[in-house]
């Protein structure tokens, strides 16, 4: 019994690292940039919550909905006037500006908010818990796989059914033929990260009210996050939960065996499933 | 006579080279009237170019970006440690059991990384890192994860070190550094003559042809994932040499330390982008440049990070080609030409 409970728990994880990656998974797969920053700017969305919570005493879900839409402009931005001139062949100048972006993020936010650890406060709901038959489970963890669940749904539903999601499989698809039609690519791209920093949003409200966080964890975070995209397969948001999933599966495995192994043993399945399927579990079409 | 010549020496590689020449020569003798300050900074300097250079032939000629390099400075100088305390060998050989390890790691981690492309083999080398970092941090017999020092007697007594004391008149432990220093200094000077020769070769020429485009590359019988295993392999074995080289130097050793992401690959990486990726001259500047930058600037602690990373930015954004990209842009030097030019003959000087 303890074992179901452990895989349990670890697909909960899962959740948790599936809403790290759906952001992106999402702008990995529609313009192939790899966004080094990405762990960094979920630590700072997590303190512009803490920020939010701190000063007025909102409930940390409304915080998280006053800062999606302040993200979304960062995110917007960001790609417009930086990451765009980035893209091409080379795969050097993304990941070097966004390493770059990386470190500049750290020690901003370690010069603001100092090197103490931070959690945002949920009250009585950080302990609540739930019994399934003869297992409990925590009211966080649930909510949080479920919203990883209702992100891969949202996500999937704007890619496939609305008008900005066919721009972004045309753009993805073939960027010059897309700007012959009146897409202008420059802004779908922009939109896209902005998207993704909503979901960015939302992962950030679940790491900052589960765990301690400081400025130096987003690149571990990031660890998990490329884990579950590339297990999933490029482009594919349901092969990320199932990434995600695999990922926490593995660590609560491990962990139940040795503390120490909690880490490797995430590390190890990852590389396991590329020795097997190089391209992950779903990849979509072609693509490389 | 009439008779072409096929040469890649320029006017300014000549006298590069003799002040180059002049340069070793001078690097050479300075411990004799350098302090120990300057020669700890010079040591610094000589293992930071190493390591560029190595990942500069991998990134800038190889193609293969890769963020796990601390993955093989982390396992030579754990392997360095391991044959000193558990060995008792002396840590001056022990530097090339550091090597010899870094490249036997190097054989599966190339294994899996080349099943992967692009963006996907740099996340890939960086998991590689990780787990290494993790698994070495369970090796109880070199301290595990709080890590461990070289023992008091193998230090005290190194290969050289005695004859270094008698020579310079100095206390053991400063004789300790000239000797590292001077073991760093023949394996930066190897290490850029070696990848200056490498890129001369029929090999060089092969490699620059799969940098430029592999298919056209293999279209003419290139053998692109040789070259490709060529490069990793050689980048693993002079990385490692450094990592050993580095931990013997500091005698003191933490796996937190020994595989740092920002130590060994986002600083070198660093380096070689401000200086000029794809280029011998680049990382040379750009481990001047780094040196500058943190000697005067490294007490802001993460202001002068945070600068570090704006620079790398705009450098990327605006230079992509890096300083020395510019001034060869400009000015059409080449201190290490590799480019095949036809002189002599009945070539006018238009034509060449």
């Amino acid at each position: 019994m303890i074992w179901v409970e452990t895989i349990i728990q670890g697909i909960l994880l899962g959740g948790l690292y599936t809403l790290f990656a759906a952001g992106l998974s999402l702008v990995f797969g529609i313009m192939r940039l790899v966004n080094l920053a990405h762990g960094d700017l979920i630590v700072l969305a997590a303190y512009i919550i803490l920020v939010l919570v701190s000063a007025t005493g909102m409930n940390p879900f409304l915080a998280a909905a006053f800062a999606a839409p302040v993200l979304f402009v960062i995110g917007w931005l960001l790609q417009r006037y930086v990451l765009n001139r980035t893209l091409g062949e080379d795969i050097l100048p993304p990941l070097l500006v966004t390493f770059g972006l990386s470190i500049v993020l750290q020690n901003v936010l370690l010069e603001s908010f100092s090197a103490d650890s931070q959690r945002i406060s949920l009250g009585t709901l950080e302990t609540a818990s739930l019994s399934l038959g003869p297992i409990n489970v925590g009211v966080m963890p649930l909510l949080t796989f479920a919203s990883a669940v209702l992100v891969i749904i949202a996500l999937n539903q704007i890619f496939y059914r609305t008008a900005i999601g066919r721009a972004f499989r045309a753009t993805s698809d073939d960027a010059t033929t897309a700007s012959l039609m009146g897409i202008r690519p420059n802004r779908v791209f922009a939109t896209a990260t902005g998207l993704a920093m909503i979901v960015v949003t939302i992962a950030a409200l679940y790491l900052g009210t589960r765990a301690n966080f400081d400025p130096s964890i987003g690149p571990a975070r990031l660890i998990y996050a490329f884990e579950a995209v590339i297990i999933g397969g490029l482009g594919s948001l349901w092969g990320t939960l199932a990434g995600g999933v695999i990922i926490g599966v593995a660590q609560t495995l491990g962990a139940a065996v040795n503390p120490e192994w909690q880490i490797l043993a995430g590390h190890v399945a990852f590389l396991i499933v590329l020795l097997i399927r190089p391209r992950g579990l779903f990849p979509r079409g072609n693509d490389g | 006579m009439n008779a072409y010549v096929v040469s890649t020496r320029t006017p300014a590689s000549t006298v590069f080279g003799v002040i180059a020449l002049a340069t070793v020569g001078l690097l050479a003798i300075a411990p004799a009237f350098a302090g120990r300050g300057l020669i700890q900074d010079l040591f610094f300097i000589l293992t930071m170019l190493t390591l560029a250079q190595f990942w500069n032939l991998l990134a800038g000629y190889g193609g293969l970006v890769s963020v796990g390099q601390q993955a093989f400075v982390g396992m030579g100088a754990y392997a360095l440690f391991g044959a000193v305390i558990l060995l008792g060998l002396d840590p001056v050989l022990s530097i090339l059991i550091a090597g010899l390890a870094a490249l036997l790691l190097a054989i599966p981690t190339a294994f899996f990384a080349f099943r992967l492309q692009g963006a996907y083999f740099a996340i890939g080398t960086w998991v590689i890192a990780e787990v290494t970092r993790l698994s070495i941090a369970q090796w109880k017999a070199v301290g595990g994860g709080t890590g461990t020092s070289l023992p008091r007697g193998a230090v005290r007594e190194m290969w050289g070190v005695e004859a270094i004391e008698a020579l310079f008149d100095v206390r053991s432990s400063a004789a300790r550094d000239i000797l590292a220093y001077w073991l760093a200094l023949v394996l930066a000077v190897a290490t850029i003559v070696g990848i200056y020769w490498l890129l001369r070769t029929k090999n060089g020429l092969a490699l620059a042809a799969v940098r430029d485009n592999t298919e056209a590359a293999k279209s003419v019988g290139v053998d692109a994932a040789r070259m490709k295993w060529v490069v990793f392999l050689v980048s693993a074995f002079g990385t490692g040499l450094a990592g050993g080289l580095i931990y013997m130097q500091k005698a003191r050793i933490s796996p937190d330390a020994a595989f740092s992401v920002t130590d060994w690959t986002a600083y070198v990486i660093f380096i070689v982008v401000i200086g000029g990726i794809g280029t011998i001259e680049g990382p040379i500047l750009g481990v001047l440049i780094f040196f500058l930058l943190q000697s005067q600037f490294a007490d802001f602690g993460s202001w002068y990070l945070m600068i570090l990373g704006l620079i790398g930015i705009a450098i990327m954004l605006f230079a992509p080609r890096g300083l020395w990209g510019l001034i060869s842009e400009r000015t059409g030097i080449q201190l290490f030409p590799i480019r095949r030019r036809l002189t002599g003959g009945k070539l006018t000087k238009k034509e060449t």
